[in-house]
């Protein structure tokens, strides 16, 4: 789950580290009241959750209120990479003297939080990362001692932050060690912190996700959910607890396991096709799972046929086949099907799909070209 | 031969009495696995399928039964705290199967257990099995075969579906491990080849890996320069959207990294040959047995 910029700015706030004292508003009328308040040019931030909210017009610098509320009038439902803006951030603007990165991230490899930080503030730090690497330094943090001192000064000398600084550098990058652990973060940045014109460090711009697997210990966080950033399929999806993702070709695929639903794609794209989603289902293949998942999938209007890939190892084969002509039966099927059914009582539960016209198939290969074909009107 | 489970196994099932616990320890009972033992914390001194004592903790579980291994069944959020447990009696070998731990507890549970002579399996895996021997897991124990192929993977299903097409060709196995697909787990790809390629029985391994991390990049590492048996490869995710979690926890591709693209060229260039589909993963083992 990914928090928008304003809500990981409050968090950042919260644990010490010093953000600009903006306010969140709706319509325009709220953004010039905000602007009066804080008096002084302010900007004005789309809030939605996708990168480069600048390059598409979604921040802007106003110097008086009335600029402020037209700025906002502006940007208030612009559209920016298919999300609608519905909420701005309203920020005094700072007077940036230099710009860095700081940012708390999970190292698969070391198995550890490291912190990274970079001269090269307010752009992509990936980009940082592919061009030049050589300015990011890292720190990794033992979890069982935290992010100490001296690792957070070595990131400052690092990055060559001036040393009248690196004392308030250390408090931030410790503190936003904390925001990650405290928050179960999967991320944690600050892009940029500043270094202003009265020479304090400042958190302009920040980000934070958040594990969902943590989540049921962050009620807090649980209410911070955008429900407009989600895909409403997906959405849908996570409530039955099956694991969703929505794409963009025409044949929809249902299969059990994460790892078979991948290679299910994937051989589906060999064979000239392109999957509409990613869809597991789950170990077991129980009948309400799969009729959700079926009703989810016929959804989409793109979806030209459905391809149905079910490994019955402990749950056997003639079970799921009963499952799949019960959901079948209890929807409007306009598309053709494709059934893959291996394992435990695989030809029953052929002989059970079979009865019911459904077009079946042996092998993983075969069921990928006859669900392409089928999608093309080739096969019914 | 076999590796890290076989007859000398000795296992405790914790959370025995819980709904799928008692379904797959009824499975492994079945398969002639030896279940010496479970725990349920507060239901210590009752019985399981008649002749299974349970016991509250792991600690009173190995005191009584001398269990070696444990299979973890309990919800996510009481998941690490049962791993610990699991290593603090001292058990040698700890399979977690529970989905949708906290990674930050998986940081802490990596970390202590490196501290210790634990080994862990998982988590979000399916378990292993030797056929023949034993199952310690929710791998079905009916597609295996007894034989001389070793099999690594992150995917449950996928290791099925592998494993069924071996045996339909007379093609045996020695152990099927699943070592799971969240991002920080017990034990690597790199971990299992170097006990395959020990294990005398073990003639050749198929790795089944997915996007995300570099486990796979690691192990190819190894087969280039130190595996000797031939190794049979295919990765998941050749279409999978970057930024986007597929399914497994662990299988996301970020900041660029992780893709199936690299992972296949990193395996084909250490002289693995790679499935391009799972219907050619047997073909390509039967063509190593010549």
């Amino acid at each position: 789950m990914n928090l928008h910029e304003y809500q990981s700015k409050r968090i950042f706030g919260r644990f010490g580290i010093p953000v600009p004292s903006g306010e969140v508003a709706t319509t325009p009328g709220e953004v010039r009241d905000i602007a009066v308040r804080l008096g002084g040019p302010v900007v004005v931030k789309s809030q939605v959750l996708v990168g480069g909210r600048g390059k598409a017009g979604g921040i802007k610098l106003a110097k008086t209120p009335d600029e402020a509320e037209q700025r906002a009038d502006a940007i208030l439902g612009m559209t920016i990479k298919g999300l609608t803006v519905k909420k701005v951030l309203v920020d005094p603007a700072a007077d940036i003297r230099k710009e860095i990165y700081l940012g708390a991230v999970l190292d698969r490899s070391s198995r550890r939080v490291i912190l990274m930080a970079s001269s090269e503030g307010g752009v992509d730090i990936e980009e940082v990362a592919a061009k030049t690497p050589d300015k990011i330094v890292k720190v990794a943090a033992h979890p069982f001692l935290g992010l100490k001192p001296h690792q957070a000064r070595y990131l400052a000398d690092g990055i060559g932050l001036p040393k009248d600084l690196t004392n308030d550098f250390i408090k931030i990058a410790q503190n936003l060690y904390q925001v990650f652990v405290n928050n179960d973060a999967s991320l944690a940045e600050i892009n940029p912190l500043v270094i202003t014109g009265e020479n304090k460090l400042m958190a302009l711009d920040g980000k934070i996700s958040v594990d969902d697997n943590a989540l049921y210990r962050h009620p807090e966080l649980v209410e911070l959910r955008d429900p407009d950033e989600e895909d409403a399929s997906e959405r849908e999806a996570h409530r039955y607890g099956l694991s969703y993702i929505h794409l963009d070709g025409e044949i929809g695929c249902m299969v059990n396991g994460a790892g078979l639903a991948m290679a299910t794609m994937d051989i589906v794209k060999l064979y000239g096709g392109e999957p509409a989603n990613f869809l597991d289902i789950g170990g077991g293949a129980q009948s309400d799972k799969v009729a959700a998942a079926l009703r989810i999938i016929l959804s989409d209007s793109r979806v030209k046929a459905v391809l149905i890939n079910i490994f019955g190892g402990i749950t056997r084969c003639d079970e799921v086949a009963r499952g799949v002509l019960d959901a079948i039966g209890s929807l409007d099927v306009r598309v053709p099907f494709v059934v893959r059914l291996v394992g435990t009582n695989e030809e029953e539960g052929r002989r059970i799909l079979a009865e019911a016209n459904l077009i079946t198939a042996t092998s993983l290969a075969d069921a990928a070209q006859k669900a392409v074909a089928a999608a093309k009107g080739e096969l019914q | 031969m076999s590796i890290l489970v076989g007859k000398n196994t000795r296992l405790v099932v914790q959370g025995i009495t819980g709904r799928e616990g008692a379904f797959h320890t009824k499975q492994m009972i079945d398969y002639g696995t030896p279940v010496v033992g479970g725990v349920t914390p507060g239901k210590g001194g009752e019985w399981a399928f008649g002749n299974v004592p349970v016991f509250d903790t792991v600690r009173d579980a190995v005191a009584a039964t001398g269990a070696n291994t444990s299979v973890i069944f309990v919800p996510a959020r009481f998941a690490a705290d049962a791993i610990i447990e699991a290593a603090d009696a001292g058990i040698e070998l700890v399979v977690c199967i529970t989905e949708g731990i906290p990674v930050m507890d998986m940081v802490q549970v990596r970390a202590f257990l490196d501290t210790t002579h634990t080994r862990l399996i998982g988590p979000n895996c399916p378990g292993l099995i030797t056929p023949g021997e034993a199952k310690v897991g929710i791998i079905p124990g009916h597609i295996m075969t007894k034989g001389n192929v070793g099999l690594v993977s992150r995917s449950g299903t996928l290791t099925y579906e592998v494993v069924y097409a071996l045996t339909a060709r007379g093609i045996g196995q020695t152990t099927a491990v699943g070592i799971g697909g969240d991002p920080i787990n017990g034990t690597s790809f790199l971990d299992v080849l170097q006990m395959f390629e020990q294990d005398p029985e073990t003639e050749q391994v198929i790795l089944i890996g997915e996007i995300g991390g570099t486990d796979e990049q690691k192990a190819a590492e190894y087969i280039a320069h130190k595996m000797t048996k031939p190794v049979t490869g295919f990765i998941a995710g050749q279409t999978a959207p970057p930024g986007r979690r597929m399914g497994h926890a662990g299988a996301i591709i970020s900041g660029g990294e992780g893709t199936a693209a690299e992972k296949i060229a990193a395996l084909t260039h250490a002289g693995a040959k790679v499935a391009r589909h799972p219907d050619e993963i047997a073909d390509l083992v039967a063509s190593n047995m010549k």
